[in-house]
């Protein structure tokens, strides 16, 4: 099986490599289209800011060659939020993403309960029945740091709450997403990759 | 719910764990990847891996550790310890660190923390600040406690917050080591004051102290080295009585 991590300007691609290697799968990090295609799953990564990514994706013509994949396609944190609709993580507090998903990428407002954002550490998802979460135990906890969240819609297959619900996980077609780090979430995401890499 | 966070914190010099931990249960405590392995297992949230090494081929050692750590441990990690410029700093996240702590060169340069939040974003940024309760006042110490800076806890959290930190890890010279429970009050004001997450330093000495540094102190997570090393507590037993007093800890590990 070929698994291809999709290179670009966002950080945090190295450590989803090294996840991979733990699961024993030798990933190959590239932004050539043809490698990306060719490949029989793939994992849209990273840490950043939706527009700055949003344009280099345009610039290279990634943002195409993204909507057209047929193979599973696993988005994580900023990937997830790319596939989304749209994103207020911009300076004109609206950039338009990939469009996979319905659902729009918003700030967190901390309320008076919750003061704090971003939404940094270990917070529980409640999952659907998706064979992304198959094996899984009641209420996992997985690894989190973001600002940004995406509403609830459609493609929901799993919740997690800070300040409100939100969107944890979303899935279409041949596209999944979450909002976690699976490759920094111990146990319980290495059982989220291994079933994405099952798929 | 958003689970309080429990870090074990590791000393590194010339890339072994410093001498003195007491583990029966794995080959070589000396590895901090091993002892970060069994942590991880044990159940900790994050570990924290300080470099108190100070010759230059140290420091090489320590990164060829982190990218070691990085391969072989699924939970996130901090590194910190001489780190005094934005150099140190890429080469440190290249190596596959999820954090850096900046502690002495933070104080020394401000901007130091402006430009790793706009290099690198502010959820790699921790500002670490030791700070002693002196004449009523938490005055803020470099490295090591023995040079005074002047700079005021409460005054300089804000700034290090205004300038991009990510998080604030506070270790409070008068409680650290004493093992008598982490500086609550000063905890609970520096808490409410930010809107960054505070992690709780020094002070830990029984499971009691935990409970009260998250809800007195309202920590956000909380650090400690020997009750962990010399197993004084273990993470498990640690996470069971706390979610048994209500708190939200991560049990599914």
């Amino acid at each position: 099986m070929s698994v291809v991590i999709i290179k670009y300007n966002a950080g945090n691609i190295f450590s989803v490599d090294y996840a991979m290697k733990r699961l024993g799968v030798e990933a190959e990090i590239t932004g050539d289209p043809d490698r990306i295609k060719a490949a029989d799953k793939v994992i849209f990564p990273g840490v950043g800011e939706a527009e700055t990514t949003m344009n280099y994706l345009k610039e290279q013509n990634l943002d195409v060659l993204i909507k057209s994949l047929q193979q599973p396609v696993l988005g994580i944190c900023i990937g997830m939020q790319l596939l989304c609709k749209s994103s207020e993580e911009a300076t004109s507090k609206k950039v338009d993403c990939l469009g996979i998903f319905d659902e729009e990428v918003k700030l967190f407002i901390p309320d008076a309960q919750t003061r704090k954002v971003p939404h940094m550490g270990w917070n529980t998802i409640q999952a659907s029945d998706s064979p992304l979460f198959k094996g899984l135990p009641q209420d996992p906890y997985f690894y989190y740091v973001h600002s940004y969240y995406a509403t609830m819609g459609r493609d929901t297959i799993a919740t997690t709450e800070y300040i409100h619900p939100y969107s944890a996980a979303l899935h279409k077609d041949n596209f999944y997403a979450v909002q976690f780090h699976p490759e920094k979430s111990g146990k319980m995401g290495e059982f989220v990759l291994n079933n994405f890499l099952s798929l | 719910m958003l689970a309080k966070r429990i870090i074990p914190c590791l000393d590194i010099k010339d890339g072994q764990t410093v001498k003195g931990i007491n583990f029966v249960n794995i080959r070589n405590v000396g590895d901090p990847v091993e002892l970060g392995a069994e942590y991880s297992r044990q159940g900790a949230d994050e570990l924290v891996f300080l470099d108190i090494t100070a010759s230059h081929e140290g420091r090489k050692t320590f990164v060829d550790l982190v990218k070691r750590i990085a391969r072989n441990i699924s939970i996130p990690f901090t590194v910190g310890g001489g780190i005094h410029e934005l150099r140190d700093v890429d080469t440190l996240l290249c190596a596959g660190a999820d954090k850096v702590s900046i502690n002495s060169a933070a104080i020394k340069n401000p901007d130091l923390i402006t430009e790793v939040a706009k290099n690198f974003g502010s959820q790699v940024a921790t500002v670490a600040i030791d700070a002693k309760l002196e004449n009523g006042e938490w005055t803020c110490f470099l490295n090591g406690g023995r040079v005074s800076t002047g700079k005021k806890l409460f005054s300089w959290a804000k700034e290090a917050q205004e300038r991009g930190a990510g998080e604030i890890l506070f270790t409070s010279m008068n409680h650290d080591g004493v093992k008598q429970g982490f500086a609550n009050e000063a905890l609970a004001e520096l808490s409410s004051s930010l809107s960054i997450p505070v992690i709780a330093s020094g002070g830990a000495g029984t499971m009691e102290h935990f409970k009260d540094v998250f809800t007195e102190g309202k920590a956000d997570a909380a650090l400690a080295a020997s009750i962990f090393h010399f197993h004084e507590i273990a993470i498990h037993d640690l996470k069971d009585y706390l979610a048994g007093e209500g708190i939200a800890v991560r049990r599914s590990i």
